[in-house]
């Protein structure tokens, strides 16, 4: 893929993390727990798709962005393209990703760049919901019976080492932060641990150990479980090139 | 999406029961033969409860199973404006499901049971949903062939005697209808396009022309339950009436858009003013009926397995709501 503008590679990162995510949580239509829970998660991947068609259209044609680019043009972080285990690794995924989200998006309403500022604040209150469902669940599972805290426990510890990858900056996002159009994200991170342990305290869970980061996604160096999900999505789109759908 | 009425040959008619007061049942009678809806409080004769009951909880079942066809394509979606659309109307069936399960616990089933009738085998479900997706296609058609099917049934049903249903069949039938249009753009799209996706909406349209006109139910003279339900109010039209009625608007539906309906006896009849129709395989229709439709372990096994897998879900909720509500009391 040809080199793009440094505002069109964040808008890409942005759009990326909510297809992913959204492409996930679509998995479970129809498989959920509850009828209430498979439409809250719908609702959720329904959001996101929103988002990531509003920000990939500011890098691009957001269709062609989606469906044609392999793996290594991919930028989402690492986190939004765990798999889904069962319903507390879900949780788990989203609360992390939600909690941090909600902060990214709130910062970046202030972007000095009116569309990614239009686009996060609609966003935002979308997120606040997600943040609110999944600590909610995260509650419910952590201080629920015991083999739903257990799940709630490997959930954490499965994304756990996916976390700092969330805060990480690079020369081009720390420009963008810089001229007013970007967020600094590891500002974020302070704010993000208050909230995330508040969340673990009240589900009685204890916060998972730290460990060595896995990092990669930004850059295109996804984990094994990013290939599968991209050749069922963009399968029509490869079996039919051209076709308008 | 709707569900056909299934009740089978073997089903006992409903009868009133020699307990039932005769004064009351006049009044009954006479409520529904003026137009007026039945409200969860009021006095019913038992066989209408079990009537209603059975149907609501087949329509709640349809819809939720009816998930499952169209979800097997969400993540393969060739467009995220294709991706959203399908999500939304998947999200749809769901809501309806959960108001149509909470309009049949007016009348006294709890969902649980509704649900276990459901996994055990006990209750139906549309037998449309027991055939396969194959194709991208499959899923312009279930919108524009099923969801227009089952606006046929529905829209009568508004006016159908038992309130908490015809007011949950107001509000299904609005979204029902937008599906409808969803499904039909979607193969107007594929019509449009190259010679390949062409032929994907042709091959679905062959494949689901049969089964939606079978969602309408066994032709009148094979169908038990139709006159009492009528009587009651329950159902406003026949299964015929409504077939026809289906096909008369369907037909020039296809041929606008360049396809062509797989029934060599389809014709227009100018003496009656509608369509003639070829032979439906009511043999297949039994079979699916029965549970021998391509996908019908299929679509089984995912539901038990969801609501399997979800058991530790649902009981960590009750524990943590029955702890919380008992800290609140220690509390005060």
């Amino acid at each position: 893929m040809a080199a793009l503008a440094p505002l069109s590679t964040y808008a890409l990162r942005l759009g990326d993390d909510a297809l992913i995510l959204g492409q996930r949580l679509s998995e479970w239509c129809g498989h959920a727990p509850t009828i209430e829970v498979d439409l809250s998660l719908a609702n959720l991947a329904l959001d996101l798709i929103g988002q990531a068609t509003h920000f990939l259209g500011v890098a691009g044609d957001a269709d062609k962005l989606a469906f044609h680019r392999d793996a290594l043009d991919f930028s989402n972080c690492l986190l939004v393209e765990q798999p889904n285990g069962d319903f507390a690794q879900t949780m788990a995924r989203q609360f992390l990703f939600s909690t941090f989200q909600e902060l990214h998006l709130h910062a970046l309403a202030s972007s000095k760049d009116e569309r990614f500022a239009a686009i996060a604040a609609k966003a935002v209150k979308e997120v606040a919901y997600h943040r609110q469902l999944s600590s909610d669940w995260v509650v419910r599972l952590g201080d629920g019976t015991e083999e739903s805290r257990a799940r709630m426990t490997a959930g954490l510890d499965w994304m756990w080492r996916f976390v700092d990858e969330l805060f990480q900056m690079d020369e081009l996002e720390a420009k963008l932060a810089k001229g007013g159009a970007g967020v600094d994200k590891s500002e974020l991170r302070a704010e993000w641990d208050r909230r995330v342990d508040a969340v673990l305290a009240e589900a009685t869970l204890a916060r998972p150990a730290s460990r060595r980061p896995v990092l990669g996604g930004r850059r295109g160096h996804h984990t094994e479980h990013l290939g599968p999900l991209l050749s069922q999505m963009q399968f029509l789109q490869r079996a039919y090139p051209g076709a308008v759908w | 999406m709707y569900t056909t009425d299934l009740s089978g040959k073997d089903r006992k008619k409903p009868a009133p029961s020699a307990a039932e007061d005769p004064a009351l049942l006049a009044a009954f009678e006479a409520r529904v033969a003026n137009d007026e809806f039945i409200e969860p409080k009021d006095w019913m004769p038992e066989a209408y409860r079990r009537t209603l009951v059975r149907q609501i909880s087949q329509h709640a079942h349809s819809e939720i199973v009816g998930m499952l066809p169209e979800g097997n394509w969400i993540t393969r979606a060739p467009s995220l404006r294709r991706k959203a659309i399908l999500l939304a109307k998947v999200q749809d069936e769901g809501g309806h499901g959960l108001y149509l399960y909470s309009a049949a616990e007016t009348l006294g089933a709890s969902r649980e049971e509704m649900i276990e009738a459901l996994h055990s085998g006990k209750a139906k479900y549309s037998t449309i949903f027991n055939y396969p997706t194959l194709t991208w296609a499959d899923i312009g058609a279930i919108g524009w062939l099923v969801d227009g099917a089952a606006i046929m049934n529905q829209v009568p049903l508004q006016r159908t005697s038992y309130g908490p249903y015809a007011r949950a069949m107001v509000r299904v039938c609005k979204e029902e209808s937008f599906h409808q249009r969803q499904g039909y753009e979607l193969t107007m799209a594929l019509c449009a396009g190259s010679k390949e996706q062409k032929r994907m909406a042709q091959d679905a349209l062959n494949r689901w022309w049969w089964p939606s006109l079978m969602m309408f139910g066994p032709p009148d003279d094979k169908s038990p339950n139709t006159e009492q339900s009528i009587r009651w109010r329950i159902k406003r039209e026949t299964n015929d009436e409504l077939r026809q009625r289906f096909v008369d608007v369907t037909v020039p539906q296809a041929e606008a858009i360049g396809l062509a309906v797989p029934d060599p006896a389809l014709k227009w009849n100018e003496d009656c003013g509608h369509y003639d129709f070829g032979k439906i395989d009511w043999e297949e229709f039994y079979a699916v009926v029965r549970g021998e439709g391509q996908v019908a372990k299929e679509r089984m096994q995912a539901r038990v397995t969801a609501w399997e897998d979800g058991a530790w879900v649902r009981n960590a909720a009750t524990t943590y709501s029955v702890k919380r509500a008992a800290a609140k009391v220690a509390a005060e």
